[in-house]
Formats: structure tokens, C-alpha cells, sequence
């Protein structure tokens, strides 16, 4: 189950992906949809999934169904197995040495608040500082505003420049104040598609004595990640925007925070011992993962990884780039595009976002679904962005692994279409 | 070569696009007797709708909003329908509305809805009932308010 796959990523190579060869491990992209063959370009929402994790899911409930931890019977053997094992894949997914410094979560969000609970709970007071930036998506702000609020901590903003990216030129000035204790940043915009200068960040809290937390949601499925060459102390993953199922996800942190944290959740499976008035804690990961966890979705995780290992992360970050290159320049060519995000495709993961002079972005996707393409419309849970540039919401395109030429093509035709009604 | 499908066309009428790019009735009401602030969380769609009721009367309204073409010609729509008329008529026409929302035919053939009829189209579109409902919501949500500030001030 946690064979070292790490092969897989050289023999990847450098030679370009083949889309047409990747499309036949997704059924779901086989399929019209008003009429038309579906173009599916809503990726940074929610990654498809290929026939293997399909089967992953398939065999868990067809074979090894059983509750993990407890069982001395065969079936609770597999299914611990399968659960326990998967920790190892995400932790080599994304440069972790130690399985058990992941705790599955419901997702990137459950992960995000359980850091700002647990660590933030016990750890900040008035007059501390959390740093954020004008680019996170709602599930890396929310829940600092939450924890800022109980605590009595201030939140600081890194803003953005014009082409959406973070400007790093106050951040010396912000860290002097020596009141910073945690910097929370996300390592691609799901907004805008940016990759963040996650390292520098990191590099400049942890001098000024704070720890980083990455929000890793779009980062692990379209970037290669390394969690020490990032400087990251706590990395967040979601499982269903990297090929996996929904409702799984995954916080890796370093072994003496995630000690040094309260649990997160009381119940099942995370105690030691139960008493009438106290109980101890189990030791990590378990301590975080209180109840019936999902199985099924952590064990379908290893075989996520190890599909997209056997892509290679570098590769898909490249055709992603292509992709975007190819979408920025079709835009450009249609009166009335607005950009958003950086120039330089490869600046960005596969996101582009834009407005149209005469359609508003909900008219758009109307339209486009009507052709069979599928995108997002509307703030992208990213409210601050839009604020920045001044509008209520982005049409939204997001590439992954299985998108084509064609895919792109059918997109620019399909605003043709939204020019033909809107002007 | 029109390669825009036949529902396109069904939705976006001209009427709509019209309303949409040249909206009625945009602007503050100076003289406003209540203002309701609608907002759809989920897409962003805004209208601040602002009338001037007197004896049960709207005697005149005013909008200002930021959304999709649908949200906007709507609420453009029912403002010039709703001027001068009673609040028994107004809720009227928005109970007329909502129900052609929801695929009542009867509903999108009552000449009282007038131009609003051109929006049948949207009911066949689910996701973007809401936003042609976001005027009438701030409507219902205004008279109501007007309403309980009058019992407030009589009592």
C-alpha cells in the first residue's frame, strides 16, 4: 500500500503529457452534456476522478469495509492498513518524511480550522499577529478572523500588485513589530492561479520567530511540493483537487507542534484513557481524528497519489502552463477581455480568470454550459481578490491533467457565442 | 454561422438585453420612504431598492445593483411596472412572478406581469431563478419593512 513510488516520478521524465492518454482513465469526461461533448474546465472546484481511485473506492467498501483501529478480524486488519498506509503516500506527495505527522481531515478547511483552534486556541493572545494575505480563499480567513476574535490577536494583510501578485516589500516592516506568531498564506490562488513566493514568506516569519502555515488546497494537485524547501510548519491538502474523493483531506505539521497542540476534537479513537472527569490523549496522528473516520476516502488517497505520481507532478504543472498560455493569448484576441493575474503564464498554475465588457460572468458560464463547457463564475470564496480589482465576481477556466488544446478552443468559441448575444 | 443553441436565445431575449444594457428606473430616490439591501451570497448578485410609498401607493422606486444580465433587467422590469401601482397590486404581480419562475404557464401568460413575461425563459434554467427573483425579494422584503414601520409609528 505505501511502496516507495518515487521511481514513478523519474521514470515520468520530460518528455510533455499526453492528455488524449490521461482522458481515457476518467469515464466522466465521456459524456455530452447539452448536446455537446463535455468540456470539463472547472478543475480548481473540483478535480475529476480517475478509473483507479474509482476502483480504490470500489474494493474498500466491495472487500476490506470494516472500522479501523478496533477489529482483531480480518476485515478491521485491511481496512487499518489501507487507512494507516495512505499517511505515508500523502507524506511523500508532498515531501514529508514522518506518515505520522498527517492527520486526515475533512478537507483543506477542516485542516485550516483545526490549526487555528487547537494551536491558535492555545497559543494566542492580545497584542499578537496573524499574518494573512488579500489572496487566501475564505477557508484561510474565516477561521483566523474566528480564532482572532476569542484571542484578542490582530490580523495583518499582505496586499496584492496589480497583476496579482503578493507584494513582499512591507512584509520586513509588518515582522519588526516581533508580534507575528503565524503567517497562514496559500501556496496557489484558486482565484487567480498565482503561486505564491510561499519560501521567501517562510523564510522572512521563521527568522521574525513565527511558523507558516500553507494552504496547500490548489498547491498539492497543480504544483511539486516540498514542505522543508517550502519552510512550512503546517501544510493543509484537499483530497477531491488532486483525483481524490470528496471529504478527505489531509494537515501535515511538524511532530513537536502537532505534540505541543490540545486535541482538536474529543471522542473516539483519539483518547489513551477515559475517566469519570478526564481522559488522556492518543498519541499522534490519532489525537486529531476523533470518531469513525473516512476510510475509505483516506485509503482511496494512496492511489490518488500514486496516479499522479506516475504523471509527475513537474509534467502536469507544465501542460497546465501550456494550457494557460494558449487561453491568455485566445483571450487577448477577444474585445472586451479583462485579465486577471499574472502576465507570465508561468507565474501561474492552471487558472485564468477574466470579465467580459458586455456580459457579466454568470451570462457567461450560462452560455458556455449551453455548449457544453463547464466553468466557475462568481467570487471563487475569494471576496478580498475581487475587492481588489474591483469587481463582483471573475468567469473562471481551471485546467488539469486531462484538459486539451481542444478543451481551450472550445472555450474561446464558446465567448464568441456570449459576443454574438451580448455585444 | 449562429452557433448560439436555440435556448440561448429563448433566454437572453432582446427585451432582456435591452433592459439589462439601458436599465429604467436606476438611481437613488431622494425622497425614499424605505430602502431594503439584497444581496445573493452565493454569486454576488446586489440591488439596493429604494421606494416611496404613501397610503399603500408606490409612488415611485428607484434601484441601484451590480449582477448578471438576468438579476438586472428584472428588477429594471418590475420597477416600471410597479410605479403608481397599490401594494395589493405589487404583491400580486410578485406572487404572478415568482410562480412563472417556477414553471407555472398560467402565471407567464397574465398581461399584468407585461414585460416581465420576456423572462419565462429563466424558469428553464434552475440556477438562475434566483437571480430573477432578487428584485422581488428586496420588493417583498421593502413593503414589509414600510409596513412594520407604519404599526411601529401608529401604535
Amino acid at each position: 500500500m505505501s511502496a516507495p513510488t518515487s521511481v514513478s516520478r523519474q521514470t515520468a521524465g520530460t518528455t510533455p503529457l499526453d492528455p488524449m492518454r490521461v482522458r481515457g482513465d476518467f469515464p466522466i469526461l465521456e459524456q455530452e452534456v447539452h448536446g455537446r461533448s463535455l468540456v470539463y474546465l472547472d478543475n480548481a472546484a473540483t478535480s475529476q476522478t480517475p478509473t483507479a481511485v474509482l476502483d480504490a473506492l470500489s474494493r474498500y467498501y466491495s472487500r476490506d469495509n470494516a472500522n479501523v483501529h478496533r477489529g482483531l478480524h480480518e476485515l478491521s486488519r485491511r481496512s487499518t492498513d489501507g487507512y494507516e498506509g495512505a499517511r505515508g503516500d500523502v507524506a511523500r506527495w508532498i515531501g514529508a518524511t514522518d506518515p505520522d505527522e498527517i492527520v486526515w481531515t475533512r478537507g483543506a478547511t477542516e485542516a485550516i480550522n483545526l490549526v487555528a483552534h487547537a494551536w491558535g486556541t492555545a497559543n494566542l493572545k492580545e497584542g499578537d499577529e496573524i499574518l494573512l494575505t488579500e489572496l487566501e480563499h475564505h477557508s484561510n480567513l474565516v477561521p483566523w478572523q474566528m480564532v482572532a476574535a476569542r484571542t484578542g490577536a490582530r490580523l495583518r494583510y499582505l496586499e496584492l500588485d496589480d497583476e496579482g501578485r503578493l507584494r513582499l516589500d512591507p512584509l520586513p516592516e509588518i515582522l519588526a513589530g516581533g508580534r507575528v506568531r503565524l503567517a497562514a498564506v496559500g501556496h496557489v490562488s484558486n482565484a487567480l492561479g498565482t503561486i505564491n513566493p510561499v519560501a521567501e514568506i517562510a523564510r522572512q516569519v521563521k527568522e521574525a520567530g513565527g511558523l507558516v502555515l500553507v494552504d496547500g488546497a490548489q498547491g498539492a494537485a497543480h504544483a511539486p511540493v516540498d514542505v522543508e524547501a517550502l519552510g512550512a510548519d503546517f501544510y493543509v491538502l484537499s483530497g477531491h483537487k488532486m483525483c481524490g474523493p470528496t471529504g478527505i483531506g489531509a494537515l501535515w505539521g511538524r511532530k513537536e507542534l502537532l505534540d505541543g497542540m490540545p486535541p482538536y476534537q474529543g471522542g473516539g479513537e483519539m483518547i489513551s484513557e477515559v475517566g469519570r472527569e478526564h481522559s488522556t490523549w492518543a498519541a499522534l496522528p490519532h489525537k486529531f481524528e476523533a470518531g469513525t473516520p473516512n476510510i475509505a476516502g483516506a485509503t482511496a488517497m494512496a492511489t490518488a497519489v500514486q496516479y499522479l505520481e506516475g504523471l509527475g507532478p513537474e509534467r502536469i504543472l507544465a501542460h497546465e502552463q501550456h494550457l494557460v498560455r494558449r487561453t491568455l493569448e485566445g483571450l487577448k484576441g477577444i474585445p472586451g477581455v479583462r485579465l486577471f493575474g499574472p502576465e507570465d503564464p508561468d507565474a501561474r498554475a492552471g487558472v485564468v480568470s477574466f470579465t467580459m465588457e458586455t456580459a457579466h460572468p454568470h451570462d457567461i458560464a450560462t452560455i458556455l454550459d449551453a455548449e457544453g463547457v463547464a466553468i466557475r463564475a462568481g467570487h471563487h470564496c475569494a471576496q478580498l481578490v475581487m475587492k481588489r480589482f474591483g469587481v463582483p465576481a471573475t468567469a473562471r477556466a481551471s485546467f488539469y491533467l486531462y484538459n486539451t488544446d481542444e478543451d481551450v478552443d472550445r472555450l474561446l468559441a464558446g465567448l464568441e457565442s456570449v459576443r454574438e448575444i451580448f455585444g | 454561422m449562429d452557433r448560439s443553441t436555440p435556448p440561448m436565445k429563448a433566454l437572453y431575449q432582446q427585451l432582456i438585453l435591452d433592459h439589462y444594457k439601458n436599465p429604467r428606473n436606476r438611481g437613488e430616490l431622494e425622497d425614499r420612504t424605505v430602502e431594503v439591501h439584497m444581496r445573493n451570497p452565493t454569486c454576488g448578485d446586489e440591488i439596493k431598492l429604494q421606494l416611496r410609498i404613501e397610503d399603500d401607493q408606490i409612488v415611485d422606486l428607484k434601484f441601484l445593483g451590480d449582477g448578471c444580465s438576468i438579476s438586472q433587467a428584472s428588477v429594471s422590469m418590475m420597477s416600471t411596472i410597479l410605479k403608481g401601482k397599490g401594494l395589493d397590486e405589487a404583491h400580486q404581480v410578485a406572487r404572478r412572478f415568482t410562480g412563472m419562475m417556477h414553471g407555472d404557464e398560467e402565471a407567464a401568460r397574465d398581461s399584468t406581469l407585461g414585460n416581465l413575461r420576456s423572462l419565462a425563459g429563466v424558469a428553464k434554467f434552475p440556477v438562475r431563478v434566483k437571480c430573477a427573483l432578487l428584485g422581488f425579494d428586496a420588493l417583498q422584503e421593502a413593503m414589509k419593512k414600510q409596513q412594520e414601520e407604519e404599526a411601529t409609528a401608529g401604535s
